[in-house]
């Protein structure tokens, strides 16, 4: 690769290995074993007491609901990713001035220039774009990204323009959508390795966290990935 | 005409605009360009559907040429 085609921002995680679908893979699989490793002892810890102690049943119960618990928790850390960070009426508190109504409406002129006319659409419903790319189908919000990598994993990042700048505060929404989405444009891979991993699980587990309005974009993603699939065949 | 621009809480600004036969217009364009860069910026151009590349140096030939801040994990 180029080095024109090497995200300049790789520069600031150089210990992080390159990002692949291999390396999805793995991290994929460790995140599963990580999940089972949380809830086979809370749920076999309650069985245990059941067991031994049927009036233990109110301490097997909340076993049962850390087990539970845990894997949502993960899950809504995984649809956090997409909420819009900061809207017009908390950029004030957060630091920066409110957002006119006018550089929102430029700022998704200016998106809605760089997709298509569905990603557009869709957008306009969700505040999500979708992007397919090498690795899968992308859903890029204000502050983080989704990717669908195969139709059983999703993959959450946390990524944004870089807070430390003075003008990150000011921009808005479709300008952050903007900057991810031409960063993740140019390198792919370096997309994914500059950002931190939040979630990595089932499609489903992510959807029933995620705000009902963005939904569709999530089926939006699996289609586009099916369609993806049904032409390789 | 070629043009450049910020993502700014406008939500974007022109900065310099400029036709490859106008030297006194692609000299400015440079110089806004340099600028920019300077300041932290980097310049993204489109390369065709779902494609952009990172560039260092002015592209005199790019409709369109964005300047963006960084990016990082959150």
């Amino acid at each position: 690769m180029a080095s024109a085609d090497v995200l300049p921002e790789l520069a600031g995680v150089h210990w992080r290995r390159r990002v692949d679908a291999g390396q999805l893979r793995l991290r994929g699989r460790l995140w599963t074993l990580t999940m089972v490793a949380h809830i086979v002892p809370f749920a076999g810890a309650a069985t245990l007491l059941m067991m031994l102690q049927p009036l233990a049943l109110p301490v097997a119960l909340v076993c049962l609901a850390h087990a539970w618990i845990i894997p949502e928790l993960y899950a809504q850390r995984g649809a956090n990713v997409l909420r819009p960070r900061i809207d017009p009426r908390s950029r004030a508190a957060a630091g920066g001035p409110p957002s006119p109504a006018a550089a929102e409406g430029r700022s998704v002129g200016l998106l809605g220039d760089l997709v298509g006319h569905e990603a557009r659409e869709l957008h306009a419903r969700t505040g999500l774009v979708l992007e397919p790319g090498r690795l899968g189908v992308w859903l890029v919000g204000e502050a983080g990204a989704v990717l669908l990598h195969g139709p059983r994993r999703v993959f959450c990042y946390c990524v944004k323009v870089d807070p430390r700048r003075p003008q990150a505060a000011e921009l808005p929404s479709g300008d952050r959508i903007a900057h991810l989405l031409l960063a993740l444009r140019s390198d792919e891979a370096g997309f994914a390795t500059v950002a931190n991993l939040a979630f990595a699980g089932a499609p489903w587990r992510l959807r029933r966290r995620m705000r009902a309005e963005m939904r569709p974009a999530l089926q939006g993603a699996r289609a586009a990935l099916a369609s993806r699939s049904s032409r390789a065949r | 005409m070629s043009k450049l621009i910020r993502m700014d809480h406008t939500g974007h600004s022109t900065l310099a605009e400029w036709t490859p036969g106008d030297p006194a217009a692609v000299e400015a364009a440079v110089a806004a360009f340099r600028s920019e860069l300077e300041r932290g910026y980097l310049a993204m151009v489109s390369t065709g559907p779902g494609h952009a590349e990172h560039v260092r140096e002015l592209p005199l030939e790019a409709d369109l040429v964005i300047m963006r801040l960084p990016i990082s994990g959150g």
